[in-house]
Formats: structure tokens, sequence, C-alpha cells
């Protein structure tokens, strides 16, 4: 459980960062909280000729609330969004999310940036990106471009990101009034890896829902709209019950295969079971 | 102008504090911080377990919150402030907790005892009154293979409630 040798360097400015990422030629690796990564590291999964500590970057820490938008840069902790009343007041999937990443001491040091750029099918936030309709601000030498976090997952643990690019920033249109989330998550233990998990956003104007965004996670290779599901929720009124119509959406969005720890039909029982449960939760906010 | 550094180092300069003292040393840039205080340090009061950050035995305090010793490089601690099991036993700020860990008998083999009195530390400093199943899943991170968590959330418990007396 030791990992491989590599060299280490803290740069002094992102503008230094994109410099000696560029120089690497993609053998060099940001690391920022490193809690996924130094696990990686330490049973041998990968072993990179350089880590870029991205961690201390000022530019990376900004949080700003501008119109309709919030961003959050790369470096925001699981704990802040946890603690942050500007997460808790415009973003509250988030706050809902945070609890189930990891432990406290995880939450303590991993990042929103790092999170969204491992791309782990099972994690959290980018299942919650992509129900927010986020948009990732990348850099590098070139300069900035925006992704759609909808396009920036390409598949298992495979992202948009080009060699020598960074996340600098995750951009969330501010959740309007009438709009609500839910958050569900099934795993063996607290804290682990969820087997299957649900982010969901819901226009819930006039007791109806008008348009939805659901966003399964853990039993799918990346963080995607279930177009089905979420069409399929379209019309439904309080209490948001479950249908044969809407049962066979998440089989048909979802589609997972047999895994050695979980059968593809486990899957899509336990997809449905959160499903009911995240509905039942919007129904009872509605109502209350 | 100097030439600016692109590629890095094996050897990596540390200036930290370690429990409340000034710290400098050269370490390898692979050697993760729970591995550097006990072989190069010898503060062997951070356990290691499983080296992948499940277990929470290697937990120690980076600018006061909680972190996994071993998913944290040694050389990520320059300009920060580390607190192991022994300076927090050395101030005496953890005396409540591990009288009440050791009446209790929640320190069985010992071996999780460090993580589990960091953990509870960082939870017990908010001043928060907590249900003890906040109490069970803040501790939750920490894995006692002797199964003694009965014995460790009621220590915390009683801790919560002297301090929330005085």
């Amino acid at each position: 459980m030791k990992s491989r040798s590599f060299r280490y360097i803290r740069p002094a400015s992102l503008a230094h960062a994109y410099q000696v990422l560029a120089d690497a030629n993609g053998d060099a690796v940001p690391i920022a909280g490193g809690q996924s990564l130094l696990a990686g590291l330490n049973m041998r999964l990968s072993a990179p000729k350089l880590l870029v500590d991205i961690g201390d970057l000022r530019e990376l820490m900004h949080h700003s609330h501008v119109g309709d938008v919030v961003r959050l840069g790369a470096l925001t902790r699981h704990g802040d969004l946890l603690r942050s009343e500007l997460v808790r007041k415009h973003l509250p999937l988030l706050t809902q999310a945070a609890p189930h990443i990891g432990h406290i001491a995880i939450r303590n040091r991993g990042t929103l940036g790092g999170s969204l750029a491992y791309a782990d099918p099972a994690a959290e936030l980018p299942a919650c990106a992509v129900a927010l309709g986020a948009t990732l601000v990348l850099g590098s030498c070139a300069g900035e471009r925006e992704v759609k976090a909808e396009d920036f997952f390409k598949g298992l643990f495979e992202t948009d990101l080009r060699p020598g690019e960074l996340i600098v920033a995750v951009k969330f249109p501010v959740v309007e009034n009438g709009t609500a989330a839910g958050f569900a998550e099934l795993s063996r233990r607290h804290g682990d890896f969820a087997m299957v998990g649900l982010a969901a956003i819901v226009d819930m104007q006039r007791d109806r829902i008008d348009g939805a965004r659901l966003v399964y996670f853990g039993c799918v290779d990346r963080a995607k709209v279930a177009h089905a599901v979420s069409a399929a929720v379209v019309g439904l009124r309080p209490p948001l019950a479950m249908s044969a119509a809407l049962e066979s959406a998440i089989s048909q969005d979802l589609a997972p295969d047999d895994t050695p720890d979980m059968r593809a039909d486990t899957k899509v029982h336990l997809a449905k079971v959160l499903t009911r449960r995240v509905l039942g939760g919007l129904a009872a906010r509605a109502a209350a | 102008m100097s030439t600016t550094d692109l590629s890095g180092h094996e050897d990596i300069e540390v200036d930290a504090t370690l429990n409340g003292k000034p710290l400098r040393r050269r370490v390898k840039a692979r050697q993760h911080l729970a591995d550097f205080l006990r072989q190069e340090l010898e503060l062997t009061g951070t356990h290691l377990g499983c080296e992948h950050g499940i277990c929470g035995a290697c937990t120690v305090l980076i600018d006061g919150r909680t972190a996994r010793g071993c998913l944290t490089l040694a050389a990520q601690i320059s300009g920060k402030s580390v607190e192991t099991i022994e300076g927090l036993t050395e101030n005496g700020m953890l005396a409540d907790l591990q009288k009440e860990f050791i009446e209790r008998n929640a320190a069985q083999c010992g071996f999780c005892s460090s993580g589990m009195l960091l953990t509870a530390h960082e939870l017990l400093l908010s001043g928060e009154t907590l249900s003890r199943a906040d109490i069970r899943e803040a501790m939750s991170g920490n894995m006692c293979r002797c199964t003694g968590y009965h014995a460790i959330i009621d220590a915390v418990e009683a801790v919560m409630t002297t301090r929330g007396r005085r």
C-alpha cells in the first residue's frame, strides 16, 4: 500500500500550474484534496510521473453569486458545501448530497473540482452537476473554455478534460422558486460508495410537475440525465405515485449490466425504490 | 528572472507547524503523512490500518480539521498546522475524552483509539448538542475491529454531556 515514486511540485500561481501541466506533456496529474487520487496511488492503480499540487491556489477558491449564477471555485471542499449559506439557499441539492460523500475527514479534504475530474460513476457530485444543469469552466495555457456538465462526462472515469487542462470553477444556475431538489442514495454502510443513487431537480409550479431532470448514479457508467424517466414524471401531481409507465422508463434509461457485486435486475429494483422515495419526499414537501 | 520550476522534485522541503512547534524537513514526495510521522519523526501514536482511506486509524488534524494521514502527502502539509494524538495528549485537549474512554473500556486493543479520539475531538468542538444517531454517523468513518462501538459512542456522548454542563 505504498505508491510508486513520483515528482511533486506546488505551483505558485494558476498560470504556473498551467505551464507545468503543458510542459509535462500528459505525464502530470493535478492533486487537490487527493482523497481518491492518493488511495489509487497507494494501491498502485496508477503511477503518474509528476503530481501538481493545486490545493492552495487562491484562484480556485473564489465563490460568487452574480445574477442567476452561483459560481463555486474548483477547490470548494465537500464540507464547505454543507456549511455554506449560499449553497443552502440557492443550491439545496448540493446541501442534501454532501453528507453522503465519504466521512467527515474525507469531506474536510476532498474538493468539488476533484470529484468532477475523477468522474467516478458512483460519486454524488457529478450526478448533481448534471441534474442542476451546471457548466464547468476549464482552464489551460490556451485559455478558458466552458463545457456543460452533461457533455463533460464521457464514460467510466472518462471526461472531456484535455491534457494540460484543469477545472477552474463550476457555474450553477440558481434554483428558482417552485423548483424542488430531491436526493437519495443506497449504500452498504453510511459513507460507502453508492450502489444506486438519485439526484433530482423538479419544477413543481401549480401543484404539477412541469419539468424534471433526474440523474441516477452508481448503477450507470457516467452521470447523465435519465431522459425517459424525466419525461415520464412530467404532468404528475401529488402524491407523485409510481406507475407502470414510470417503472418501464427506469428500466429503459438504466439498462444496467450484471456486475460481480450485483445483478442488473437488483439495480433496477433499487432505482425504483429510490425513485419512489425521492418523489414521495417531494410530494410531502409540496403539501407542507 | 530566475527559471521557473516546471518539473518538480522527488525530495521536497516541508515547512510546517507540528503539535505547535515549527517543523522543517526534507521528505520524499511519495511519502504519505502517516508514514512520515511514524518513520521519520517516531510519532507512532498515529496508526496505519488500510492505507486507502477506509479505516480512520491514521486520523490527524490539519489546520484544526480531521484528515486521513494516509490520503495526505507529507509534502502537502507545508504552510499548515498539523496536530497528532501526541500533541493533543500533551496539551490536555483530549484529557476528558481519554479518561472516559478508559473508564468505559472504550479502548480495547487500542489500535483505533487515537483516530477515534481525534474524530470525537473535532465533533465536540462545535459545542452543539448531538443525538446518539448524529454521533454514530460522525464516528462512522473510524473502524474498531474489536467492535467496541457502543462503549466508544457512550464515551463521546458522556463527554458531550459533561462539557455542556460546564
